[in-house]
């Protein structure tokens, strides 16, 4: 039987059933026609199992960490691991309310409690908040504790954040949704963040800096000393970034570097499932002179026990109904206690070196414009091959579709022309590091003598590539039941 | 070698050798050794497996799971099935990244595809994205999509969750929005307030239905004032409820937001959940977030991808209208596949045994004395005042693993917000009657 895709509406037979209720065991009541719905609703109506393989067909058209190698640069696509989801399932955390009485609750309380402390120790941080729900939002809240800092000492001159010309989009985005004006700071020829310019732009209107380190080329800033002085004297804050930190845990920390403020993306270092685009958890941490500014409420402890501490007065308010994605956490606090400290080091380590033996195999191919050693992460560019050959960094990303392995991030940094960004993470083995290469050295000779086939690529999916700009020209963004 | 690392001590050796570095040491030689950690972290060297995992299940242990929730007040326990679990919990959708490549993601993203479709025939809207983070942060983003130089007035429902005004407000800071809160009047909104302080200056008219206190707003009323100064009407709603109530299609709404996570997803102490956001045709460019949309491939074959992306950070950069990127997929995913395992006959026959249920619930807690301050109408939510100590009631309650109705504070102490969904029945609301009368005897 030929197995297909169809919208799961076009399988739709009124009157079929999947699901059934408890029976109606109370006398019955109306409620006033005006509130009452009048338009139809064309939910999909369908038995269990086809529900079910609709969506195992629809599994088999999805990929992720299970499927494949997934080296896409700054996401950190390494293996979750099962344990942290039977853990999560446990009914004593999927079946507790989040206004259930504290006393009800201790479990859940010592989670947060303990993943806030571990959390600290890896960053250097004094305070942590787990209410934001991914890396952006994450952001957001940081900037918001600038904000309050600033705003706390009276100095609302301070309306600019300084942002290195090579950092993610979300961190210009988040700054300016935190009401901030955005003044972006060169590189230098060696990737670096420019001290002189920084310098320059360092003044009594910044608020602070936005930095990640290792930067997105996957570069240590060496100079992070000299950097968080230049921000520090200037009175402005620092600000770290934690899309690159399974770089560096148990080697270096943020906190230790002079950053104040810091997030983490737990679905990214902590090993979490990113779930086809989310639930994410976005963790900020803090110094002790911003703590009173963290979202409420906050997790303390008190008399010996653990507990919600909502009596913030100088709080930024709350980012987030509750206490952030808390299942989320309780994945990431099994993925430290497995991996322990020696382990996240580990970890760390494994990944620096992964990243370090694919760049050096590759970079007599692809161009390498910003010499190593890098740290978990590294850009090359097809800038050259481009030139050469007219295969584009697109045109390898399709290319490595044919071969099962995920393309890197392409086109990021901006700042790299045609960029690869190739983020292998620690969980995977020298064997899938050297299919990967030999799959990297095939398109680099197929560029040579046939680019007109990796223009073409792929053409072993589901589907060829796709017409973008037609979707974004005249979008059908749901089906039309007629 | 810790766990999850595939190299042998061989293979590290090998790999630092082939590309000339003698120890791995030597690799993070970029790092000044000033900032350097001399020392370990202060986290346990690493457990067993199994050791991690009791430990774990002891925390878990030290939670109280309670049989019969009469609680809800933003967060509702429901039937869930099987079958959304275990197709919520396929690896190829659970540790994929986000569609970025469309050729190996069709999958997550016609899922989305489906999604976006369900929740515009649910608010009766015309585009949906592909979710945000929770239920309050689609009510703060939806509130930015309708703010512009000439209007910066957001004018609010005091009758919202709580919860939800407080991150409306930390937004709103942000954005030089100025919130407008809509008094209160009879568990409903005052409409004369919203009628004589609307202006040319009103963004946007923001209200919650049901309300926190379970009470039916007049959405159709809102709706015609909202639009009489051309102000953006937004309406937060409990997706259960749509099988039932007006959706915000029928009432006027321009942008439709909600916490989803009545529709498949455990309580889980308050997330992961799901905003959904879905608007009007008109303001599509204007809605933040990742959207799906069907196109074609080389070949002519329907596809889908990730669409409109020019509205985004990632392009953008400070000019787009959010930061967000990662989303809540999953918790999306599994909302369709609720909403499709339920079907239209199954959504409503929910609603209904919530509704009825409720008011069942309702009708005997006023037998004993348990009176609504409140004269409306009401969904599956309602407040009642408590004639004995309210902290005694539900005490005795939680003795019996029934965890009651959430104590009221302010100007409604010592009233309770009780809830009922179609997974209490008539027996254990009989009992929590019994127990009630047991403490006021």
């Amino acid at each position: 039987m030929r197995r297909n895709a169809d919208l799961i509406f076009t399988m739709s037979k009124p009157g079929r059933r999947c699901a059934d209720l408890p029976p109606m065991d109370v006398p019955e009541t109306t409620l006033s026609d005006r509130f009452q719905r009048k338009e139809a609703l064309p939910l999909p109506e369908i038995a269990e199992v086809d529900l079910l393989r609709h969506y195992m067909e629809l599994s088999r058209r999805a990929n992720g960490v299970d499927n494949l190698f997934y080296p896409l640069g700054s996401c950190t696509m390494k293996y979750n691991p099962r344990i942290n989801e039977d853990l999560a399932a446990l009914p004593g955390f999927t079946d507790i309310h989040p206004l259930q009485p504290e006393h009800t609750v201790k479990g859940a309380l010592e989670v947060l409690h303990l993943l806030e402390t571990y959390l600290c120790e890896v960053t250097g941080m004094d305070k942590i908040t787990l209410q934001p729900a991914a890396g952006a939002h994450g952001e957001w809240t940081g900037l918001n504790l600038i904000k309050a800092y600033h705003a706390h000492n009276q100095d609302f001159a301070r309306t600019k954040i300084l942002v290195p010309d090579s950092a993610h989009g979300t961190n210009p985005a988040s700054a300016a949704m935190a009401g901030f004006d955005i003044v972006s700071v060169p590189s230098n020829p060696d990737g670096s963040v420019d001290t002189n310019a920084l310098r320059e732009l360092a003044d009594e209107q910044t608020a602070g800096l936005m930095l990640t380190n290792p930067n997105t080329l996957g570069l240590f800033e060496k100079n992070i000393v000299e950097l968080a002085e230049i921000v520090h004297e200037a009175g402005g804050l620092l600000y770290y970034d934690g899309a690159n930190f399974n770089a560096i845990m148990g080697l270096v920390r943020p906190g230790d570097m002079g950053f104040d403020i810091i997030h983490l993306n737990l679905h990214k270092t902590f090993s979490t499932p990113h779930g086809g685009g989310g639930p994410g958890s976005g963790p900020v941490g803090c110094k002790e002179f911003l703590a009173a500014f963290l979202p409420a409420p906050v997790v303390t402890e008190k008399d010996g026990d653990i507990v919600f501490d909502d009596d913030r007065p100088e709080s930024i308010g709350k980012v987030k109904a509750f206490y952030g994605n808390f299942l989320v956490c309780v994945k990431a606090l099994s993925y430290i206690l497995n991996l322990g400290g020696d382990g996240l080091k580990n970890a760390s380590e494994m990944a620096v070196l992964n990243a370090n033996y694919m760049m050096e195999k590759l970079k007599s191919m692809y161009t390498l414009p910003y010499a190593g050693p890098c740290m978990h992460e590294f850009v090359l560019s097809a800038e050259q091959l481009k030139k050469e050959t007219t295969v584009s960094a697109l045109d390898v990303a399709k290319g490595l579709l044919d071969y099962g392995i995920h393309p890197p991030t392409i086109y990021f940094p901006l700042i790299v022309h045609e960029a690869l960004m190739i983020e292998p993470t620690e969980t995977e083995s020298k064997e899938t590091l050297d299919e990967a290469i030999a799959a990297l050295s095939e398109i680099y000779q197929t560029a040579k003598e046939n680019p007109a086939f990796l223009h073409e690529a792929p053409i072993s999916t589901v589907i060829r590539r796709v017409d973008e700009v037609g979707a974004a020209r005249n979008p059908v963004l749901k089906y039309d039941h007629r | 070698m810790a766990r999850y690392v595939p190299h042998t001590e061989d293979e590290v050796k090998t790999m630092l050798e082939e590309i000339g570095y003698s120890d791995l040491e030597e690799l993070f030689r970029p790092i000044p050794q000033q900032v350097r950690l001399k020392t370990s972290l202060r986290i346990p060297n690493g457990l067993s497996e199994w050791e991690a995992a009791n430990a774990v299940k002891e925390m878990a242990a030290k939670n109280t799971v309670f049989p019969v929730v009469l609680r809800g007040a933003g967060a509702y326990k429901h039937f869930i099935p099987s079958v959304v679990k275990h197709i919520a919990s396929r690896e190829e959708f659970l540790t994929a990244y986000t569609p970025y490549q469309p050729e190996i993601s069709q999958g997550i993203l016609q899922s989305i595809f489906e999604y976006q479709t369900m929740i515009c025939d649910l608010t009766g809207m015309d585009t949906s994205n592909a979710s945000v983070y929770d239920g309050a942060t689609a009510a703060a983003e939806a509130m930015k999509m309708c703010v512009d130089k000439k209007r910066h007035i957001a004018m609010i429902a005091e009758t919202i969750h709580p919860q939800m005004k407080k991150v409306l407000e930390t937004y709103a800071r942000c954005a030089d929005i100025k919130i407008l809160y809509i008094p209160e009047k009879d568990g409903v909104i005052d409409l004369a307030f919203l009628e004589s302080n609307i202006t040319k200056e009103t963004a946007c008219v923001f209200v919650q239905q049901p309300n926190f206190y379970g009470q039916l707003e007049d959405t159709a009323k809102i709706g015609e004032i909202a639009h009489s100064t051309d102000a953006k009407y937004i309406l937060s709603c409990n997706p259960i409820s749509l099988a039932l109530l007006n959706s915000p299609g029928e009432v006027g709404a321009d942008i439709a937001v909600g916490e989803g996570q009545p529709l498949g997803m455990p309580l889980s102490f308050g997330g992961p959940y799901l905003g959904f956001l879905a608007c009007k045709k008109a303001l599509v460019r204007k809605m933040p977030g990742r959207i799906v949309g069907q196109t074609t491939d080389l070949d002519g074959k329907p596809s889908y991808v990730l669409t409109l992306q020019a509205r985004e950070q990632h392009i953008r950069r400070e000019k787009a209208g959010s930061s967000i990127c990662s989303n809540q997929a999953l918790c999306a995913l599994t909302a369709s596949a609720y909403l499709a395992a339920m079907g239209p006959i199954g959504l409503t026959e929910t609603a209904k045994l919530c509704f009825q249920k409720a008011h069942y619930f309702a009708a005997e807690l006023t037998k004993i004395g348990f009176v609504s301050p409140f004269k409306g109408e009401f969904f599956h939510e309602f407040v009642t005042s408590c004639p004995s100590d309210s902290g005694k009631v539900l005490k005795a309650l939680e003795e019996a693993g029934i965890l009651g109705g959430l104590p009221l504070s302010n100007d409604l102490a010592g009233h309770i917000l009780w809830c009922v969904t179609e997974v209490v029945t008539k027996e254990q609301m009989d009992q929590a009657i019994r127990i009630i009368k047991g403490v006021m005897a």
